[in-house]
């Protein structure tokens, strides 16, 4: 070997030339191209359309199903004459006729927990420039959660030693419970509803508070310090933020006259000057505080980011449920989601006018797409704000609530009292 | 009136282990906590969870040997603990590194910095709840290892910093990537701002916590970001300059009350500073002055036998005023070897502050003085 080429050969350092490499713009993936339009990316222009496909066949499928609640009534005095015929007593019919219409209640939370948890991680990765869930199910992870949900099912249930075994065991009980039964006077579409209560919006608040217990069992049977405090926080903020979250839906009883959900959203039906929707947040001043602090309020009730100081990950490790794993972790999960869903449900139904179309001429769609749609899209502002916000201080939280929003809700309701009376 | 309520609500006081294993303890800290329901009492930080004798495992290693342990101090900002180790037994043996090399030690640990202060600004984010800075920042941060791993061949742990020089030149195309990343940055900390910085929650929660006065952040020898934020403007950089920095054009951004915003700004400002001083650094070194190829000092011997004596050399690394004291009795290993490390002086200040917080600011404070446990613990 010559001078000459043992110099060629080692003047340089071997790593040195094999990680160039990586100046290929290719074999690795620098973010630099978001200098440029995101619409000059075929990538976006792909995922708009595939986007606007999904909306356009929404609308196609609920437009070819049409009304749902109407045919409900036929269908049941279909089966009470088959029963009549043949001889089976009517009480049975109508005992089934529950059971099932329970069955389809409950499946609500459920499914929408699948679907929710699913839609949260995939918005989250987009708004974190990543993909999010990518092999489980056919398309970008579509059964990913029913694969958590399976795992959570197989997973061992570790019960700490020095837990109160009982409590500990009853605590995700207490919490599921009322947040599945809360559903019942909810009108998911013109006569689609299970209970039509005429105190529904009282029943809706008053059984969703009972899940505070749950949360508060579950901090301080688990034996645990960081448990316990985040047992104590939720039982602090949940029960303050019960108060602003029912003074500020006062305005819109007192404008609609009755508690009963599926009236209050069916009073709003009709346009203002033909276009603009009478919905309730559309009320001077008194429909958009309502619904701020009604929005607020709930993100709280939910123990969602801003609010999530009872679970508050980097304080207290999980909070109330850090000593729980598998299936009852799974009922805690599924809890906070039916209630991210009952609130936006409720929102829709209070301030958005349930199933009536935004615009006149868009009532060819059925009125529970268009309440599936508000609800959705509610979904997503809890979503949004989870991914953008820090997270409060515990004491922080309760100046905002009895400092602000409670005096704010009580003002609100003489302001709705000045309104109906410039209204009359 | 306040204080009789106060009395007669009095609870029971609870103790409780925040750490080792806890999520935002960034390693293996332990705290121990005495709480009155959310407000501390009492709060006593326990290190050495990560001991690994490395100050004791420098003397059975030559010099050559002995650089990789300085990798393993603060793993997050690897290459200016190369930097302080070689600077040490280079004023040690006498040796004088060539001018590119210098710059070449400049343009790295700035950019070493940049990715340290961004694992801050997304740990610190998810402390406070916000989990998307997180990602954000090591968006950024994979383009920084990415220009390493160009450059030497690591990602995490470098060794890029030899005794008498540095381990390889600048590869083809590599100045074009890093313009290409810095152009791509400096819009990204705008981004930062806004998402973070301003947010009146994320600002509720961090400005009023943690004060440290000015003198107080002296007397608990605190330095770097940490005690910038508290007013001094003391920077190694620019009280002792090593390497070029006394060719480069940086301003020191310094804070007024020493809350756990100004530390966090502190750094974020400390990034576009960084960013300028690598532009600077890259037109240095594209100059004919500066021949590629000359990295290396001449004459530096494979087993390296300085002279006996001792030798201290600091510098201003991402975490604060790194420094190695080097003592030799002219064997090829180091007969004593300490680290003044950064992170170990700066945890000690949480005993007093921490006390009369709420646990939630115990993150706050914790996080925002960017500990590293490899450094504490050493």
């Amino acid at each position: 070997m010559t001078e000459e080429t043992i110099k060629t050969k080692f003047s340089e350092p071997i790593f040195n030339r094999s990680h160039g490499r990586l100046l290929m713009p290719e074999t690795r993936y620098w973010p630099t191209r978001m200098w440029k339009s995101p619409w000059r990316l075929p990538t976006y222009r792909r995922g708009a359309a595939v986007m606007a496909g999904i909306l356009s066949g929404g609308a196609a499928a609920a437009w070819l199903l049409g009304e749902a609640g109407p045919r409900v009534a036929p269908l049941y005095s279909l089966a009470e004459r088959y029963a009549l015929q043949q001889g089976v007593p009517l009480f049975l019919v109508a005992t089934v006729w529950t059971l099932i219409k329970a069955a389809v209640l409950l499946a609500v939370p459920l499914v929408n927990a699948l679907f929710a948890v699913w839609w949260e991680r995939k918005i989250s990765a987009h708004m974190q420039s990543r993909m999010g869930p990518m092999y489980v199910g056919w398309w970008h992870g579509a059964l990913q959660t029913v694969a958590d949900g399976i795992k959570l099912f197989i997973k061992e249930d570790i019960v700490p030693e020095c837990a109160d075994k009982f409590v500990h065991l009853l605590a995700p009980v207490v919490v599921i419970i009322p947040a599945i039964v809360a559903f019942a006077p909810i009108p998911f579409g013109r006569e689609l509803v299970y209970a039509d209560l005429d105190i529904g919006t009282v029943y809706v608040f008053a059984v969703s508070g009972v899940s505070v217990m749950g949360i508060i069992m579950a901090g301080w049977s688990s034996g645990n310090k960081f448990s316990l405090l985040g047992g104590l926080r939720s039982a602090a903020q949940l029960v303050s933020y019960e108060l602003p979250r029912t003074f500020s839906v006062i305005p819109v009883i007192m404008l609609a006259g009755t508690l009963n959900l599926s009236a209050i959203a069916g009073l709003q039906a009709g346009y203002w000057g033909g276009l603009l929707p009478r919905w309730f947040i559309f009320y001077p001043v008194v429909g958009q505080v309502a619904f701020a602090v009604f929005l607020i309020a709930s993100v709280a009730e939910t123990n969602r980011i801003p609010f999530d100081i009872p679970e508050a990950e980097s304080e207290l490790v999980a909070g109330f449920n850090t000593e729980y794993s598998g299936m009852k972790f799974a009922l805690f999960f599924l809890s906070e989601f039916a209630y991210v869903l009952l609130s936006c449900l409720l929102m829709a139904a209070f301030f958005f006018g349930g199933g009536q179309p935004p615009l006149p001429f868009l009532g060819f769609l059925p009125s529970w797409a268009w309440f599936l749609a508000k609800t959705l899209t509610l979904i997503f502002c809890f979503l949004w704000f989870r991914w953008t916000f820090p997270r409060f201080r515990v004491d922080r939280l309760m100046n905002f609530n009895w400092k602000f929003l409670l005096p704010v809700s009580l003002l609100n309701i003489a302001a709705a009292g000045v309104l109906i009376w410039l209204l009359s | 009136m306040t204080r009789e309520i106060f009395t007669a609500l009095k609870t029971d006081q609870m103790f409780i282990n925040f750490g080792p294993q806890h999520p935002s303890t960034h390693g293996v800290l332990r705290i121990a906590l005495t709480v009155e329901g959310e407000v501390i009492i009492k709060a006593v930080p326990d290190v050495g969870f990560l001991h690994r004798g490395i100050e004791k495992l420098f003397e059975a290693r030559n010099y050559s040997q002995a650089l990789i342990l300085t990798d393993r101090l603060d793993y997050v900002s690897a290459m200016p603990n190369n930097l302080a180790y070689c600077l040490a037994v280079e004023r040690l043996a006498g040796i004088q590194p060539p001018l590119r090399a210098q710059y070449l030690r400049a343009l790295v640990s700035e950019l070493t910095r940049i990715a340290s202060h961004l694992v801050f600004f997304g740990t610190f984010g998810v402390d406070m709840g916000a989990f998307t800075p997180f990602l954000y920042a090591f968006r950024e941060r994979e383009m920084v290892l990415d220009l390493f791993e160009m450059l030497c061949g690591g990602r995490l742990l470098y060794s890029y910093v030899r005794v008498g020089g540095v381990s390889a030149d600048l590869p083809a195309g590599w100045t074009e990537k890093c313009r290409e990343f810095i152009t791509f940055f400096k819009p990204r900390l705008k981004d930062y701002d806004t998402l973070l910085s301003f947010n009146p929650i994320f600002r509720d929660r961090t400005e009023t916590v943690g004060l440290i006065s000015g003198a107080r952040a002296l007397s608990w020898g605190l330095s770097g970001p940490n005690l910038r934020a508290s007013g001094p403007g003391y920077d190694v950089r620019k009280a002792e300059p090593y390497c070029v920095y006394d060719k480069l054009s940086f301003t020191v951004p310094t804070g007024k009350t020493g809350s756990c915003w100004d530390r966090y700004y502190c750094r974020m400002l400390e990034m576009g500073q960084s960013a300028e001083i690598v532009l600077q650094c890259l037109d240095a070194l594209a100059k004919p002055e500066l021949p590629p190829g000359e990295i290396m000092a001449k004459g530096v011997p494979k087993m390296l036998r300085p002279p006996a004596g001792a030798a201290y050399a600091h510098i201003e690394a991402s975490r604060g005023d790194l420094g190695f004291y080097a003592v030799s009795d002219a064997s090829p290993a180091p007969y004593r070897m300490h680290v003044r490390g950064p992170s170990f002086l700066n945890v000690a200040i949480l005993q007093e502050i921490l006390t009369g917080c709420k646990i939630a600011d115990v993150v706050a404070v914790l996080g925002s003085f960017d500990i590293v446990l490899g450094e504490v613990d050493r």
